[in-house]
């Protein structure tokens, strides 16, 4: 692949995309009311970026889905690493994890709504749920799965349980740990979002996006539709990066 | 004259999902010499230097080091897999240096160390170099270091060159040789090749079908340096035959 195929290939689906939307609206097929053309849409998307409260509100989205992330994580990490180096204690209560990793966070937002109300606070809950499950799992995973020829070699080596744990069991999981929280900050974003869409809140971009169909302010749902997409796709590209460099060994 | 016993195995008992593989066995390996054990597939013979390394337990038996129980001995192990049993997640220079760390010897010591153990056995490596960046035979010989760093009292190796080109196990093969020769380091090597167990050993420890037991522990005192001349050698045939002999009546019985 020479140089101009190697950066134009990846953009011709996206231009192919607007293509298509423009082509609709211009036939006429849907509505004017209910899909403005893609030029208005980014038009409107970049002047509310700009002048517009359209950054505070992705901002809100934002940090509540990395708060949410870091308390799942920071919770899930070392209990998901404490599971999978105990298996009796791993066996017991791995019903509870599949099924917990297993049900929509979504689905207990009512539950949460009736223990911490409609507030901040609650949004945040529910996400760091749904991440704190999904860590969990994947830590634990992590550490039942590491290859036993490494540890065999440090307990060879004379390495104690807790040097063992640190300089090889910890690395060996961190792939695994990764898959987690690669995992986990897209259902904050989720999470997060679909809370901000239910449980009162007067910030945020699902809060934003459901005024807008509400209120038939189509232009405004796209945009922040479009703002929560560029969020989520960057957090992903950020946690691939991240990624690539921390598990170096990965890959050989 | 009579080896001195460095390593005693007494009624060793070892089964596997209701299988004997070992039952009531014991042997004696010689200090300050070479051991290479060869036999049957199955027979066990990774398993026995793992059961002396306390790698894989076993269900009877004691097993003494130096005159003391294995579990107390300082163990050099130099694993099948080198790319298994590094830790790709450090460089190759702490990955030498572990052994060190894990004892707690000081960070300047460390260093002086592993330079002291490249130069006595002119081994040129890029230590800074991530483990899966170098050779096999060269993470071979990072794996070998590594098992030395820390002065063991024995060297155990679970077919170390079995997953090199031939090139580089003549190469790594000259080193150990150099190794041992140099330290007098008790080494037990698990072969698949009779001609390498030959080549490399004082004594060649035939291993029978199992459950396991000691076919004969030959001897090859023919002197070192050895190189690959010895192998056209009246004493190293004659030793391959007799040896290879042992191990045909073995399989027919």
């Amino acid at each position: 692949m020479n140089l101009a195929t190697r950066w134009l290939l990846p953009l011709a689906g996206p231009v192919g995309f607007v293509l298509v939307w423009w082509g609709i609206c211009e036939m006429n097929v849907v509505r004017p009311v209910l899909l403005p053309t893609p030029f208005a849409t980014f038009a409107y998307m970049f002047d509310a970026l700009l002048h517009g409260s359209m950054l505070a509100d992705a901002f809100v989205t934002l940090s509540r889905a990395v708060v949410a992330f870091l308390i799942g994580a920071l919770l899930g990490i070392p209990l998901g690493i404490a599971f999978g180096s105990n298996e009796r204690l791993y066996r017991s209560v791995e019903f509870l994890i599949d099924f917990f990793r297993s049900t929509p966070a979504s689905a207990l937002i009512p539950l949460f709504i009736l223990f911490f109300g409609i507030s901040d606070i609650n949004k945040i809950a529910i996400a760091a749920f749904g991440v704190f499950s999904v860590v969990v799992f994947n830590s634990a995973y992590g550490v039942m799965n590491a290859r036993k020829s490494r540890i065999l070699a440090a307990k060879v080596m004379g390495a104690s349980p807790f040097q063992i744990f640190r300089d090889v069991l910890f690395f060996e999981s961190l792939p695994q740990t990764m898959v987690g929280l690669r995992t986990g900050i897209s259902t904050s974003l989720v999470v997060v979002v679909v809370a901000e869409m239910f449980i009162g809140s007067d910030q945020g971009l699902g809060h934003r996006i459901i005024e807008g169909e509400e209120v038939l302010h189509v232009t405004d749902m796209y945009s922040s539709i479009i703002i929560a997409g560029i969020i989520g796709y960057l957090l992903n590209m950020l946690f691939m990066v991240t990624d690539k460099r921390l598990i170096h060994w990965s890959a050989h | 004259m009579i080896d001195e016993p460095f390593i005693t195995i007494r009624g060793l008992s070892k089964a596997f999902g209701g299988q004997v593989l070992y039952g009531d066995f014991d042997l004696d390996l010689p200090r300050g010499k070479f051991t290479t054990i060869f036999g049957p597939n199955g027979c066990g013979k990774s398993t026995l230097i793992n059961m002396m390394s306390g790698l894989v337990p076993f269900d009877a038996g004691t097993v003494r080091i130096g005159g003391r129980d294995f579990r107390s001995a300082r163990i050099g192990y130099v694993f099948q897999n080198y790319r298994d049993s590094l830790f790709p997640w450090l460089r190759a220079l702490e990955n030498i240096e572990y052994p060190l760390k894990v004892r707690g010897v000081p960070r300047a010591q460390q260093r002086e160390r592993v330079d002291q153990l490249l130069a006595a056995f002119e081994i040129k490596l890029d230590l800074k170099r991530r483990t899966y960046e170098l050779s096999g035979g060269q993470q071979q010989l990072v794996a070998i270091l590594r098992a030395l760093v820390a002065e063991p009292e024995v060297l155990f190796l679970d077919e170390p060159f079995s997953a090199l080109d031939y090139e580089m196990t003549l190469y790594i093969r000259d080193k150990l040789q150099q190794v041992f020769m140099e330290t007098g380091l008790p080494t037990v090597l698990v072969s698949h090749d009779l001609e390498e167990a030959v080549y490399l050993a004082d004594r060649i420890l035939l291993l029978g079908k199992r459950p396991t037991r000691i076919v004969e522990l030959i001897r090859y005192d023919t002197d070192r340096p050895r190189t690959i001349d010895i192998m056209a050698s009246p004493e190293f045939v004659a030793t391959k035959q007799h040896a290879l002999h042992l191990f045909r009546e073995e399989m027919l019985r």
